[in-house]
């Protein structure tokens, strides 16, 4: 008979017990023990330190990552996501995308043909849904001011041009952009929101800790929405749980202290996610864990937003609304430079989720060369005559 | 057995790639004695605009362009059409019914034309700038610049399938403005092979565009745009000229009437049609 250590016995019995859930009966019938010896392994596992136990109370504002396990949320519990079993089950068990068949659809509705009329409405519906966008290295609070007299006033030669859903910025920038908008700040629908990225964007390649200051920070100056960005290791390599408290940790991170919070939108990288099965997965787990918004890229990465990534998004929260009654939001981002191509996201919107969804609160572009292009179209419609970048600002 | 020959489908030239029609039209070119001859590609108002935007991408560099770059460009140019002379020769001759003399000598002509302004590229400024005299220890230098993005409608008139082309674009070259031609649509295959010429003498891709099909429906949608600075109007019938020139007063266009320049004509005022005078002062010392 092969000796078997304590240590080896207590790693098995603790595998069993706290990954698979074994009664510490069975642990004795599997490793063939008593269950006074399984019980004595499994102390002896917890003081020997194989396995560390965390407890997180949600009210507390604490940033202990569990180490096994998942902080279930309302949304998850709801549906039975408690821990991570449940949690790979529920998302395991999601229906396979059919991949020809969502690129046939959006290619579809990527035909309809848009008339004269209802083209002006649609561009300046899709001014109202921008979130204008500046996340560059060489950001200075010069370029936020003038990007925010731009979301206040696209078109200077035309005060009839809405302004937009709110401006995109990086989180030390989001002072600049909170003096600059004063009080045309708002929520998108009342006034500019101010979105900052945060959690180490666009990567999200650092600690848990630094992820959450990042969050704090933008939030304490003035961020009235978050897009934070998943950990698309972690999901790669399988580790949902990582990604869910991760999540759900930057969710509380957006609490203010008046008891209010930003809104938080998760950015998946959908380039990175490689299938559509991962994206689909990737947007339940975000619903799950308590987003606000579900945002396809970061746009440093290709392929950043496509429709059939898109489309995919809205049936999913379509599925959430028939499911639950909440709607969530979308945001396709990245890539998004041409007024035809954004008029087809509305369409697919409207086709998809429902034209509920056609509302600053529920459905944003990401983008920002897209406003020059809508507004040049804009001018085309109402002069008759094309024209070319030199008559929008340069931004 | 005999080898079954393979008939050319023109397409159009814009930013220096050999796209269809947008719109996917086409129309049968045919001979005077009624044959056909080929199909060449109608553009339309979406190709206008796709044209005027290549060219807007590629105007700061050639005009950035030293002027003896130019030069050398636009003479390599020349060099190439003359290795192509026969081709050239034969297609004129197939579609118009020339006699293969005329054609040659139009041909040849139309190389002259693009050696003539090889030669002004580097010269021009100096003749039509100056130093201007001013009351203080300043310079004051008067320097023509190119104007932008032109629009020219190609002559079409007998003996002018190359030549006229050729006649249009070279001097709006000269001075580094990026082009988008309506090719005539009586010779829209000796421009298309033209634009092969273009397109393998180092002619930067967008700097000269090419579009064939109806000048009638393009060219009001060029002289409304406003983002082309000049229309030459050289080509274009009275009625659409008339049209052209009224919705290119709607975006300050510079418009060169037709009959202003023959259609075959060099000269130096066609140069100057298509330039903008920068005047800038310097110091002359501080000491």
């Amino acid at each position: 008979m092969i000796e078997i250590s304590d240590t080896e016995l207590a790693l098995r019995a603790a595998r069993l017990y706290y990954d698979d859930g074994k009664t510490q009966d069975e642990i004795g019938d599997i490793l063939g023990i008593t269950r006074w010896k399984a019980g004595r392994l499994l102390a002896l596992a917890r003081e020997s330190g194989i396995v560390a136990i965390s407890i997180v109370d949600s009210a507390d504002d604490a940033e202990i990552r569990p180490i096994s396990g998942i902080t279930a949320t309302d949304r998850s519990r709801a549906h039975g996501v408690t821990d991570s079993a449940s949690l790979r089950a529920f998302l395991c068990g999601l229906a396979a995308v059919d991949a020809i068949g969502l690129e046939e659809r959006a290619a579809r509705l990527a035909t309809r043909s848009i008339k004269n009329d209802s083209k002006r409405a649609a561009l300046d519906t899709i001014i109202r849904l921008i979130d204008l966008t500046t996340l560059e290295g060489a950001d200075t609070p010069g370029k936020v001011r003038s990007l925010v007299r731009k979301a206040i006033l696209p078109d200077p030669a035309d005060p009839t041009a809405p302004r937009v859903a709110a401006v995109c910025v990086y989180p030390d920038m989001v002072q600049h952009a909170v003096a600059a908008l004063g009080s045309h700040k708002g929520d998108g629908v009342t006034g500019i929101g101010v979105a900052s990225v945060a959690t180490a964007f666009p990567s999200g390649r650092s600690t848990l800790e630094i992820k959450l200051a990042d969050t704090r920070y933008a939030v304490a100056q003035g961020a009235t929405e978050i897009d934070m960005v998943i950990d698309r290791g972690a999901f790669l390599s399988g580790d949902l749980d990582t990604v869910f408290n991760e999540i759900v940790a930057v969710h509380r991170a957006c609490g203010r202290a008046d008891g209010t919070r930003a809104h938080l939108k998760v950015i998946f990288e959908t380039g990175e996610l490689r299938t559509y099965d991962n994206i689909k997965r990737a947007s339940w787990l975000a619903i799950l864990a308590g987003a606000d918004f579900i945002k396809t890229s970061t746009g440093k990465v290709q392929p950043a937003a496509t429709l059939p990534t898109t489309v995919l998004m809205l049936e999913v929260v379509r599925d959430w609304f028939n499911l639950t009654g909440e709607r969530i939001g979308v945001k396709p981002a990245g890539g998004i430079r041409q007024s035809k191509d954004a008029i087809r996201y509305l369409v697919a919107v409207a086709e998809v989720a429902g034209e509920e969804w056609i509302d600053p609160h529920l459905f944003r572009f990401g983008a920002s060369s897209l406003l020059n292009d809508v507004l040049l179209q804009r001018q085309k419609m109402t002069t008759g005559h094309y024209s070319g970048p030199d008559y929008v600002t340069v931004d | 057995m005999s080898r079954l020959a393979i008939p050319k489908t023109y397409k159009l030239f814009i930013g220096g790639k050999f796209p269809r029609s947008e719109s996917g039209r086409t129309t049968e070119v045919s001979s005077p004695t009624g044959s056909f001859i080929a199909n060449v590609a109608k553009a339309s108002r979406k190709d206008a605009r796709d044209a005027v935007v290549a060219a807007r991408a590629a105007w700061s560099g050639w005009a950035g362009a030293s002027a003896y770059n130019r030069g050398q460009v636009l003479y390599r140019v020349a060099e190439m059409l003359e290795g192509r002379l026969d081709q050239f020769v034969a297609e004129i001759v197939e579609s118009t019914g020339a006699k293969p003399a005329d054609a040659r000598a139009e041909v040849s002509a139309a190389i002259d034309c693009l050696v003539w302004h090889a030669g002004w590229t580097d010269k021009f400024a100096q003749v039509h700038g100056g130093a201007n005299p001013v009351a203080g220890p300043f310079f004051n230098l008067s320097v023509p610049e190119s104007t932008g993005v032109v629009a020219l409608v190609a002559p079409s008139v007998a003996g002018s399938s190359l030549l006229g082309l050729v006649s249009s674009i070279a001097p709006a070259l000269t001075t580094g403005n990026a082009v988008v031609v309506l090719a005539s649509e009586l010779a829209p295959c000796a421009a298309m092979t033209f634009a092969e010429v273009l397109a393998t003498s180092d002619v930067p891709g967008g700097v000269v565009n090419i579009l064939t099909g109806s000048v009638d429906e393009v060219a009001p949608w060029l002289a409304s745009h406003a983002d082309v600075n000049a229309i030459d109007l050289t080509g274009a019938g009275r009625e659409i000229a008339v049209e052209c020139e009224r919705a290119a007063a709607e975006t300050l266009m510079r418009v060169v009437r037709p009959g202003t320049f023959g259609p075959t004509e060099s000269a130096f005022n066609r140069i100057a049609a298509f330039v903008e005078i920068k005047t800038v002062w310097h110091t002359k010392s501080l000491a």
